[in-house]
Formats: structure tokens, C-alpha cells, sequence
């Protein structure tokens, strides 16, 4: 095997491909050859590294230096001072903001310090497309373990002393479901992935599946061997094709190397696996829809009982769980259910992934253990928020969670202490919000998607959200009345308790908690028919701010409503009655000069 | 359109698809579902056509109507809406002139389209111009991308 000096692992993922990764790697290979050093200096593209907002990022191993920002220009430069004089480069790297001193190593970067990595325990540092590198990391070790030296009991007896909780959301026992399915009676059982990530604003089992499919496919060939089946589905969004590519050459790999397929590793266990692709539907995250869907037809969930572990796909037991959940799967058979266990809560054991994004400076992919404060999560990872203003929220759980307030920021996070303050855990989405962020439109947001999203079938869920739209709508245009709070809150209540699956049944939440926490923004809409974020369209006002204006005329030639008039380094006006509202001068005025309230 | 078809059923047959997956092929050959593609489907395989036109409804991926020659899709997830996504598409709308309900502009050349979330949250907001991701866009930058495009006027659908 060649030996390099330096591994280049430079991040491929959606986000820092789409900021010029791979021009980026064009330069440097350019850069390396003309250099001399492409014997000495290997370049691997990896799956997400995490850290999105700083993309392009790069890891020099066995150093462990972090770049980012990078761009073609600044090439030429970091491999003459990184890999010719050994120095590494300090321009590209991370700086910490009030000290600007720079921070080499990605472990002391705030951002990576406080995480945990163990679902995310290759990121960044394998290439997704190569066997050998997983197994080079222990890969296939835990499912090698589990077919040749477990029982199906064993395995389930690890499963449920480890606490380990469905990560989609819901946090079903993972142990506990694969007991009852593997104690329903039947010649076929199915082991079903649920990889698709409807929740707007979360992107952590994309990220998995990009980034590391086998660690997935290896829980899931441990689930096979646990509950007895021949039989597995990944089901992918298709809105995720990178993601939908990796697993498909990770299954390839596996049946070449004999991981699926008859008689895995010699040990008699069969199992296929193959991927089915959704169509686009939010509803079909419900694990009874997801399965129809599967089945060919319209994803409409049904009622539970029966469950899907006695009746699930084409009506045989089922194990349904979500990407993060299998990812966990393999550390737990090796290392054991005491290991696992060793973090978390009492309740919820573990790590967890999260998305976070939103308002805060480092937005990206983190995991950390369970019971962590909502302010380390925010403040010391995330690293506060952006451009200095203040924190208002932090949505938590996607359409069906909630907004948590300022004075809940030392909450430990956990399943129960998050449903507690009246949102979910979800699948990990976490979008922070600031004082620009109204809460009333915020609501309107997730209704506008979970009404669009409803699939039709339960009058609770396609009408009472729609009437839930239809209030916010008029309180968002000025047109609320009083008593509408009272009324979205009795609707809400009624919502949840009648309808037929997770979608009706937390549908209501954004709306519910931000109500709890933010009623005064719902009475200002309503009473002073004012929005005090100033985000409301139809509640705005735009005007030119005189002490600022100098008369550059850039928000007059950008009005599209030709609603601004004024010459040439005088001070221009806004006609109010010509305005459309649409926020263009308010964008485009480089002094600040325009007013909206 | 014959041949596409039978193709389509060749990998049905083989690969034991269902509707769902026949759509699919359908939509990744011609860009929509063509409804005399569906006729033909539903006399070959005796399922009749309003499964498929069930099925295509319910599924945000299918479309009914041809696509414009590029397609912007504007994300809407949660991160993007935070960050104004809202504002790229009533921009879009404007630069287009598009009546209410219309999605694509009358030449053709251009579709508009929204989709939940594609998964980058960490660069919002964003915006997918034939299939590429576009990442921290504003009204502005998004129409000089499309500016390049109508400028360009040859086939651009296999960038990215």
C-alpha cells in the first residue's frame, strides 16, 4: 500500500460542494504536481465535515490542521508554506473572533471541542465510496461480532440494556421494537430504514448516508440477524440523489464482499437490501405511510394498532427505525450497553445529532450527549448569535416541535424536557431565532408546510389545519380579531387529540408553544395591528430614513413598484401607496437609510 | 416515445417495480408525466389510470405539465425561510412577470418551483438553478444567475 505524508480530507458534502470544493481540489492537485509532492501528498474528498458555515473546509491529517474559507487563489500559497516549509498557513485558519488568534487544530476549535462523536465517528475522515476505509476504522467488526458470536436474544439484550431511543423522533425503545418483532410469529420479516428526512431545516441522516452509509447498512444487517429477517429497504427522499448514490455503491460493495446477500461472512445468515426512492411526500416519514409507499401506493398512514412490528410491510413484522438509530447500532454491539450508557440522561441515553442553524454564527452538523444545555449548544458551539443582535428562540423538533424561550436555556436536553416545554425532540433540527424573527410568522411558516404536507385522509389534520392557516393569515395581514388567540388554542388542542397519525397529532405545536411563550407578539398583531419583528409584509411600513439617505438612487432603480422617487444625491421618499412591500430598497441601501416598522 | 416506454416496462418487469416506480422513470425521461404515457401504461399492465393519477397527485416529484427549459427551485425549509427565502421567489415572480398559478414562464424557458428542504441548512438561503445548489442567495444574485442563463440560450440541463 503507498504511504503518503499528508492526507488531505477535504470536505465533499452538499454544502461545501456547492461553495467550490471541487475547484478548489482542481488547484490543489494542479498545485501538488507542480510542486513535486504528489508522491508525498494524498487528497481524499470525504463525506460533511460539519462545520458548513466555514466551507470550503479541509483537514491535513495526521496533524489534524483545519482550514477553511478556502479559494482557489489562496492555494499556491498554503502548499508552499504548509508542505514545503512546514508551516502551517495561517490566513485560512480558524480564528477565534475577539482575539483573532488563529486555532490549528480542529479539536481545540470551539465549534468541534464540546461535541461527541460516535454516529458521526468517521466523518470527515473516510472516503464514503471505499469499502476498505470503513473497515479499516473498525467497520463490519460489530456485524461480524453479532452474526458469528450472538444470538438474536443476545443482540436485542444489548439493544435494550444500552437505552438507545429511535432517533426519529418519537423515541420508541429501539431494544424494546426489536423484541416484539422478533417475538411475532412469521416466516418473513422486514428490517426498513427510514431515511426520509421531511423535516425542513434537518439534514443529520443525510449527512449519515452521505458520509457514512455502512455504518448504517451494518446496523442494519445487525437488526436482520437480532429480529430474524431476510429482507431490508432503505427508503431515501429523492430529494437527496448524492445520498441515494453512496448507499448504492455501498450495497454493491457489501454483495462483492459478501456483508449481504446468502450466507454472510460464512455464517449462514442471509440478507438482502435493497433502496427504494420516495416521491416527495412529508407524510410519508410516518412509518405506516413510508411502508405503503413502499408497497407502490399513495403514502396515506393508517391507525396503529396494529403496529408495524406484528403488521407492518406487505403485513409481516417490521422494524422500522431512523438512519441515526442504525448508525448507532455497531458501537453499541462492540463496545457494549454500559458504554452507551455512560452518557446521557436518565431517560435518554446517548448522543444526538443535531442540524443547527438559523441565526447563530456556526451554523452545521454537531452531536453531542444527551443532557447538554441548550446554551452550549447554542453559545459555545454555535457561537452565539449573528451580527450581535439578540436570541429570541430556538425552534426545536421541525413542523411538529416548538419554540423554547430565552429563560429555558439551561434546559437539559433530553426527550422528556423538551416535550416538556411543549416542543419535541424530533429528528434534530434546531433553528435559532433572533429579534428579527417574528413568532406569529414563524407559527404561519410551519403550518403553511403542514397543511400543504396533510395527506387528507383524517378530518382533523386536513380541515382543522387549514383553518389554523386561515387565523394566522389573518393575523399576520392585519386582519386578526380579538379572541383568535383563543380560538387557534382551542383548535390546536382539538387537532392534536383527534387526529389519526404524528403529523395531525403535533401539527398544532408551532403554533401552541409560540403562543405559551410569545402571546404578546400574537395581541400586537391583533390589537395595534403592528408586528414588532417587523417581518409581516402587510403590517410594514417602508420609509426613508433622512439623517442616512445621500442620494445614491440604488433602492430607486432597484423598486420593481417604482415606488421611490427623488434626484441625484437628494434625499428620496418612499409613495407608501405604490409600495408593494417587497423588502428590495430595504436590501439594497448600503447606509441603512431605509425604516421598516 | 414507443421505445422510452417499453424500456421503462423492461426495468418494471426485471426490477419488480410498481406504480410509483414507473412514474419515476417516467418523470426522469420526459420531465412530467405524460398522460398518453400513462393511458399506454395502464392498457399494458391492466391497472387502471386513475391509480397513476393518484399516485401522481399525492407526490410532490411529479409533475403534470412540462418544465421550462431551466428550472430554479427555491428551498423552503425552515433555515431558508428564516434567512428570506420568501423574498427570492416574490423576486423571481416579479423578474418573470408571473400571473398567480403559473409556474413557468410563456416562452418556456423558465420554471420556478419551491421544495421543503434540500438538506443545506447551513449555507440558507438556497437556491437550485438546474439541479446545482446555489448557497447564500439574495433576489439580486439570483437574477444575475438567470440573466447568465436567458443569455446563454443554449441547453443548460446538464449542468451540475
Amino acid at each position: 500500500m503507498e504511504r503518503f505524508r499528508a492526507n488531505l480530507l477535504m470536505c465533499a458534502g452538499t454544502s461545501c460542494v456547492s461553495c467550490g470544493t471541487m475547484n478548489i481540489r482542481d488547484a490543489l492537485k494542479e498545485e501538488i504536481k507542480n510542486r513535486g509532492l504528489e508522491k508525498e501528498i494524498k487528497i481524499v474528498l470525504t463525506g460533511c465535515n460539519g462545520y458548513c458555515a466555514q466551507g470550503p473546509v479541509m483537514v491535513v491529517q495526521p496533524e489534524g490542521i483545519f482550514y477553511q474559507s478556502l479559494t482557489v487563489e489562496e492555494i499556491p500559497k498554503l502548499v508552499e508554506e504548509h508542505f514545503l516549509k512546514g508551516r502551517p498557513y495561517q490566513k485560512l485558519m480558524f480564528k477565534e473572533p475577539e482575539k483573532k488568534i488563529a486555532i490549528p487544530t480542529m479539536n481545540e476549535i470551539p465549534f468541534f471541542k464540546h461535541q461527541v462523536l460516535r454516529v458521526l465517528r468517521n466523518r470527515g475522515l473516510i472516503d464514503p465510496e471505499a469499502l476498505e476505509e470503513y473497515i479499516a476504522r473498525d467497520g463490519y467488526q460489530a456485524a461480524a461480532k453479532a452474526l458469528s458470536q450472538m444470538t438474536s436474544g443476545e443482540i436485542v439484550k444489548v439493544v435494550k440494556d444500552s437505552g438507545l431511543r429511535g432517533r426519529g423522533g418519537a423515541g420508541f425503545p429501539t431494544g424494546l421494537k426489536w423484541e416484539l418483532a422478533l417475538r411475532t410469529k412469521s416466516d418473513m420479516r422486514y428490517v426498513v430504514c427510514n431515511g426520509d428526512e421531511g423535516d425542513p431545516g434537518a439534514f443529520m441522516d443525510r449527512s449519515v448516508m452521505e458520509a457514512d452509509p455502512h455504518s448504517v447498512i451494518e446496523g442494519m444487517i445487525i437488526c436482520a440477524k437480532a429480529i430474524e429477517s431476510r429482507k431490508g429497504y432503505i427508503y431515501v427522499r429523492s430529494e437527496y440523489p448524492l445520498a441515494v448514490k453512496r448507499l448504492q455503491i455501498a450495497i454493491d460493495h457489501c454483495y462483492e464482499a459478501g456483508l449481504l446477500g446468502k450466507n454472510i461472512l460464512g455464517t449462514g445468515v442471509n440478507f438482502d437490501l435493497k433502496i427504494y426512492q420516495g416521491a416527495g411526500a412529508f407524510v410519508c416519514g410516518e412509518e405506516t405511510a413510508l411502508m405503503r409507499s413502499i408497497e407502490g401506493k399513495r403514502g396515506i398512514p393508517r391507525a396503529r394498532p396494529p403496529f408495524p412490528v406484528h403488521q407492518g410491510l406487505w403485513d409481516q413484522p417490521t422494524v422500522l427505525n431512523n438512519v441515526e438509530t442504525f448508525a448507532n447500532i455497531p458501537p453499541i454491539i462492540l463496545n457494549g450497553a454500559d458504554w452507551f450508557s455512560s452518557l446521557g440522561t436518565d431517560m435518554s441515553k446517548g448522543t444526538k445529532v443535531f442540524a443547527l442553524t438559523g441565526r447563530v454564527k456556526n451554523t452545521g452538523l454537531i452531536e453531542v450527549p444527551l443532557g447538554i444545555s441548550l446554551k452550549k449548544i447554542i453559545y459555545d458551539i454555535g457561537g452565539g448569535i449573528e451580527s450581535g443582535r439578540s436570541f429570541k428562540a430556538v425552534q426545536t423538533g421541525g413542523p411538529s416541535g416548538g419554540c423554547i424561550p430565552e429563560k429555558f436555556l439551561d434546559l437539559e436536553v433530553d426527550y422528556e424536557s423538551l416535550a416538556q416545554v411543549g416542543s419535541i425532540m424530533g429528528s434534530g433540527g434546531m433553528v435559532v431565532l433572533d429579534e428579527t424573527d417574528c413568532m406569529v410568522n414563524t407559527a404561519k411558516f410551519f403550518l403553511e408546510f403542514t397543511q400543504a404536507e396533510s395527506c387528507g385522509k383524517c378530518i382533523p389534520c386536513r380541515i382543522g389545519t387549514k383553518r389554523l392557516l386561515e387565523i394566522l393569515n389573518r393575523v399576520t395581514s392585519g386582519n386578526g380579531k380579538e379572541g383568535d388567540v383563543e380560538l387557534l388554542e382551542e383548535l390546536g388542542q382539538d387537532i392534536k387529540a383527534t387526529s389519526l397519525c404524528g403529523l395531525g397529532l403535533t401539527a398544532p405545536n408551532p403554533v401552541l408553544s409560540t403562543i405559551r411563550y410569545f402571546r404578546n407578539e400574537y395581541e400586537a398583531h391583533i390589537k395595534d395591528k403592528k408586528c414588532p419583528a417587523a417581518v409581516c409584509k402587510e403590517l410594514l411600513i417602508y420609509s426613508v430614513l433622512e439623517e442616512f439617505c445621500n442620494g445614491c438612487g440604488a433602492c430607486k432603480r432597484a423598486c420593481p413598484a417604482d415606488a421611490i422617487t427623488g434626484k441625484r444625491k437628494k434625499i428620496h421618499k418612499i409613495d407608501s401607496e405604490l409600495c408593494v412591500k417587497c423588502g428590495t430598497c430595504f436590501d439594497v441601501c448600503k447606509f441603512n437609510a431605509i425604516k421598516k416598522q | 416515445m414507443e421505445a422510452a416506454l417499453e424500456k421503462i416496462l423492461k426495468t418494471y418487469r426485471e426490477k419488480e417495480g410498481n406504480v410509483i416506480s414507473i412514474l419515476q422513470d417516467l418523470e426522469e425521461t420526459f420531465g412530467y408525466i405524460p398522460e398518453n404515457a400513462v393511458n399506454w401504461f395502464s392498457k399494458k399492465l391492466d391497472i387502471p389510470e386513475s391509480r397513476f393519477y393518484g399516485i401522481t397527485t399525492f407526490y410532490a416529484q411529479f409533475h403534470l405539465k412540462p418544465p421550462g427549459k431551466n428550472v430554479i427551485i427555491v428551498c423552503r425549509g425552515t433555515a431558508c425561510h428564516v434567512k428570506g427565502s420568501d423574498r427570492l421567489i416574490s423576486g423571481l415572480r416579479r423578474t418573470f412577470n408571473l400571473p398567480e398559478g403559473e409556474d413557468t414562464t410563456a416562452d418556456r424557458k423558465f420554471t420556478i418551483e419551491r421544495v421543503a428542504c434540500v438538506g443545506t441548512c447551513g449555507m440558507a438561503p438556497v437556491a437550485l438553478i438546474n439541479k446545482k445548489v446555489h448557497g447564500k442567495m439574495t433576489s439580486n444574485k439570483l437574477i444575475k444567475e438567470i440573466k447568465i442563463l436567458e443569455v446563454k440560450k443554449t441547453d443548460t440541463n446538464n449542468e451540475g
